[in-house]
């Protein structure tokens, strides 16, 4: 597929990456890769990401995407995510198959909504939240290649600090990125 | 309740008596018991696991395989139209829908007074008479609105399916082209004779001499195949008879089962005559019911003549018989593995090989099978000799084959032709109209344009197993290979993964496009999964199963093109609508509670 950096390297790598409707598990474990992560920091630099706070993201080279698509506002950072980065990757369960929250899928949204805020204990009667700056809910939980066009998928929940590390190195020097079945084995 | 149940037992009783409560009749005892009800209860499913002293888990894995059974209620009348391209070229979708306003009733549901069900089919093997139909398992084709309104009626005043106009059941032959094996005369007994004189041996150098080849679509030697079965260990040996016939345009194992049954009947003893085998199973497919009692008869009539039973022609020791077995709706019964497993009354999934049916094959003996064609083909040569086929048909080739011709022709039917004709010819000889593609060989076949029209029909070149299904100019190629690729979602085994999920990723991908929600992204996919359904998937189905796809966007790209978004991507649903649910129990409707996309 897509090679993130011609042959001689000037400028550094630019990496963007978002938790959409995942736990943080798959940050967590891009964070296990430890001490190389000052490595990575050598070839790379990040736009958009929880690491960064930045808010919105620029052109990039690939984009990391942790999590499912569970929300209005899941789409429009994807789909920002996607128009910037010319290598986009699936990190984890939930983004590769919709995951855990991905299990709400066979009860009507709606019904789930108005257990959840309607149906209060001692008599007092709530309401389904209105505020518009809570993301709206879409009413199934979708991996992210039915949203946007996806380019590579790293299964795991999360995967391994090992798995992510080998998979963006492979994919910044060059190389089709490869994860053998020890990486990919998780009993 | 209490009479039903003081009822069936004695019923199913029957049914079980009749096939011994042997394990490995399963799929012919849930078949028979099917009848009584109209669908299996679990109280049956019980029973015969009680009977055979099975698990009902084993039972139930049988029950659910094949289509035809049903393990819910169904309609007194059980209406199910055959889908195959060509049916749906002839219309059938409209007078299935004429249908269904009729009775009320909905897709793959029975009528709130349990009267009728109406569903569709794969291929029946009619393609010649679409669009077809079966009602109760027996087939009508050359339906019309008008026909339809009849059997409307018919159901409606509840007439047994016995009493209906005896027209509606003709299925004609449509021989329009015969050749060395359709246009012979054939006397019963006299290939037997014949093979008899010259003794196993040298009967079996003929069949190589000839170097005929299978023609149930992998062409393999049948010479080399009979050997081996001869030489293989084991105390009993079986010749099947592969009558499954399911490649979608394929319909001329029909036409020989029900005007030539002589000669495969005849070509199944000489298979034993060679082998030694002693029985012989002909695995008719489920669609073709009308064809057991007239076999049957046959058999009866070839035993009467001592051409089948004990002691064939009086020759001491040469015993030799018959049976049919029914399949019940699976196309990939047709591999000859999943068969033998269908054989022995478990779902039809194929085997690993090797070891090869020769060797092991029906109850882990040796096993011939052989398709219906071929095993008419070795009548000829056990009368004219194995050289009869040199200088007909090509070098690797030798002979003629029968096409099963359907599509946009003049002339649909059978056509005999030696190997090596080339599809002009056939396409000419047919009265095409107009022809912008040909799709040889069924739906795991080849599509060949314009372009390829020069080209012929052999081994060395274009193979079949027999069917030709021709496309006009205003067809739309890419509807043809959604239909294929529905057929395979629905015909995949489940066994193996490549197939399983990639056939319904492919139907999937296929609707996406055809809903207007496709881009370039999933015509890549398409390519891609193709690729790994060929390398890694088990058996032939899957292996096969993205063929026309990749063909038809090879060839004819631009019935694709024309549906795609001209986007990088776009999602197979509709987002804003996604949000609707929500958006009405919290009561909002802000510009953030929506996603509007500007096409
Ligand atoms: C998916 C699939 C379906 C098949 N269906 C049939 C069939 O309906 N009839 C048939 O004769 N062979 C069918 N075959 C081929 C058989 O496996 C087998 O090769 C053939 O029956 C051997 O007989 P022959 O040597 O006389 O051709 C099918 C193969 C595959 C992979
Ligand atoms: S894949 Fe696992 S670790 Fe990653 S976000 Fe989903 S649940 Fe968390
Ligand atoms: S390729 Fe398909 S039909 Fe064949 S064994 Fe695998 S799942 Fe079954």
């Amino acid at each position: 597929m897509f090679h993130v950096a011609p042959t001689t390297r000037k400028r550094k790598v630019r990496i963007a990456t978002t938790s959409l409707s995942g736990c943080f598990g798959c940050h967590m474990s891009l964070l296990d890769i430890d001490e190389r992560l000052l490595a990575l920091a050598e070839i790379a630099e990040f736009d958009r990401s929880p690491i960064t706070d930045i808010k919105h993201c620029g052109p990039c080279d690939i984009a990391i995407v942790e999590g499912g698509v569970c929300n209005a506002e899941n789409v429009h950072v994807l789909r920002e995510l996607r128009a910037n980065a010319k290598v986009l990757v699936a990190l984890g369960a939930c983004a590769v198959n919709g995951g855990l929250p991905a299990q709400r899928n066979h009860v009507d949204v709606g019904e789930c909504l108005a257990r959840v805020y309607t149906h209060r204990s001692e008599g007092q009667a709530g309401a389904v939240p209105n505020d518009p700056e809570l993301p709206l809910l879409l009413d199934k939980v979708h991996p992210i290649n039915e949203v946007v066009r996806v380019d590579y998928f790293v299964p795991g929940c999360p995967p391994s600090g090992d798995a992510i590390w080998k998979y963006l190195t492979d994919l910044i020097d060059g190389r089709i990125p490869r994860l053998e079945h020890p990486m990919l084995h998780f009993d | 309740m209490t009479k039903a149940a003081g009822h069936h037992p004695t019923e199913l009783d029957v049914v079980l008596a009749r096939h011994g409560r042997d394990r490995l009749r399963l799929v012919q005892i849930l078949r028979e018991a099917q009848e009584i009800e109209g669908w299996i209860p679990p109280e049956t499913v019980a029973a015969i696991a009680r009977a055979l002293d099975i698990g009902v888990g084993e039972v139930e894995s049988t029950l659910e395989f094949y289509s035809f059974f049903y393990r819910r209620p169904r309609g007194a009348y059980v209406v199910l139209f055959s889908d195959n391209i060509t049916d749906r070229m002839l219309g059938n979708r409209s007078i299935f829908d004429h249908l269904a306003r009729r009775f009320g009733v909905r897709r793959g549901e029975v009528s709130s007074d349990g009267l009728v069900s109406l569903d569709y089919c794969s291929c029946t093997g009619l393609c010649d008479q679409g669009p077809a139909i079966l009602v109760n398992g027996v087939a009508i084709p050359k339906m019309t609105l008008a026909r339809a309104d009849q059997i409307h009626d018919l159901i409606r005043s509840k007439v047994p399916i016995t009493a209906w106009p005896k027209e509606f059941f003709q299925i004609d032959h449509n021989i329009r082209r015969a050749d060395m094996l359709l246009g012979s005369p054939f006397v019963p007994g006299s290939a037997l004779k014949a093979a008899i004189a010259m003794g196993p041996e040298a009967f079996l150098v003929e069949v190589k001499r000839s170097n005929l080849r299978g023609r149930g679509g992998a062409g393999f030697t049948t010479g080399v195949k009979w050997e081996a079965a001869k030489k293989a260990q084991g105390d009993e040996r079986f010749i099947v008879c592969n009558a499954d016939e399911g490649e979608p345009g394929t319909f001329k194992d029909r036409v020989l089962m029900q005007y030539y049954p002589e000669r495969v009947i005849e070509g199944m003893a000489l298979a034993g005559f060679v082998t030694g085998a002693r029985s012989g199973l002909i695995y008719l497919r489920g669609e073709y019911l009308y064809l057991k009692t007239p076999l049957e008869e046959k058999f009866a009539e070839l035993r009467a003549g001592r051409l089948l039973g004990r002691n064939i022609l009086g020759v001491e020791g040469f015993d030799f018989d018959v049976e049919i077995h029914m399949g019940a709706g699976a196309y990939i019964c047709g591999e000859e593995t999943a068969l033998i497993e269908s054989l022995e009354g478990k779902a039809g999934r194929p085997r690993i090989r090797p070891p090869f049916p020769v060797v092991c094959g029906y109850k882990n003996k040796p096993t011939v099978v052989n398709n219906v064609e071929t095993l008419c083909k070795v009548t000829e040569i056990a009368l004219q000799g194995g050289a009869t086929y040199e200088g007909y048909g090509t070098k690797q080739s030798t002979g003629t084959k029968i096409l099963s011709v359907s599509g946009d022709v003049e002339r649909p039917g059978i056509y005999e032709f030696p190997f090596g004709v080339r599809v002009n010819q056939v396409l000419d000889e047919a009265g095409a109209r107009n022809p912008k593609a040909v799709q040889i060989s069924g739906a795991s076949g080849a599509c060949l344009g314009i372009r390829e029209f020069g080209r012929r029909v052999a081994f060395e070149d274009v193979p079949t197993a027999g069917a030709f299904m021709v496309f006009g100019e205003d067809r739309d190629m890419f509807e043809v290979a959604r239909n294929f690729a529905h057929f395979f979602a629905h015909e995949s085994c489940g066994f193996c993964t490549p197939c399983r999920v990639g056939t319904a990723i492919q139907a999937k991908l296929m609707d996406k496009i055809a809903n207007g929600h496709g881009t370039q992204y999933e015509m890549a996919e398409l390519t891609h999964l193709r690729e790994v359904m060929r390398a890694g998937s088990h058996c032939g189905l899957g292996q096969t199963a993205g063929a026309a796809i990749a063909d038809t966007i090879g060839k004819f790209r631009e019935d694709y093109e024309k549906r795609l978004a001209h986007k990088d991507f776009e999602p197979a649903f509709d987002l804003d609508a996604a949000l609707a649910r929500a958006r009405s129990v919290s009561g909002r409707d802000d510009a953030a509670s929506h996603i509007l996309d500007h096409a």
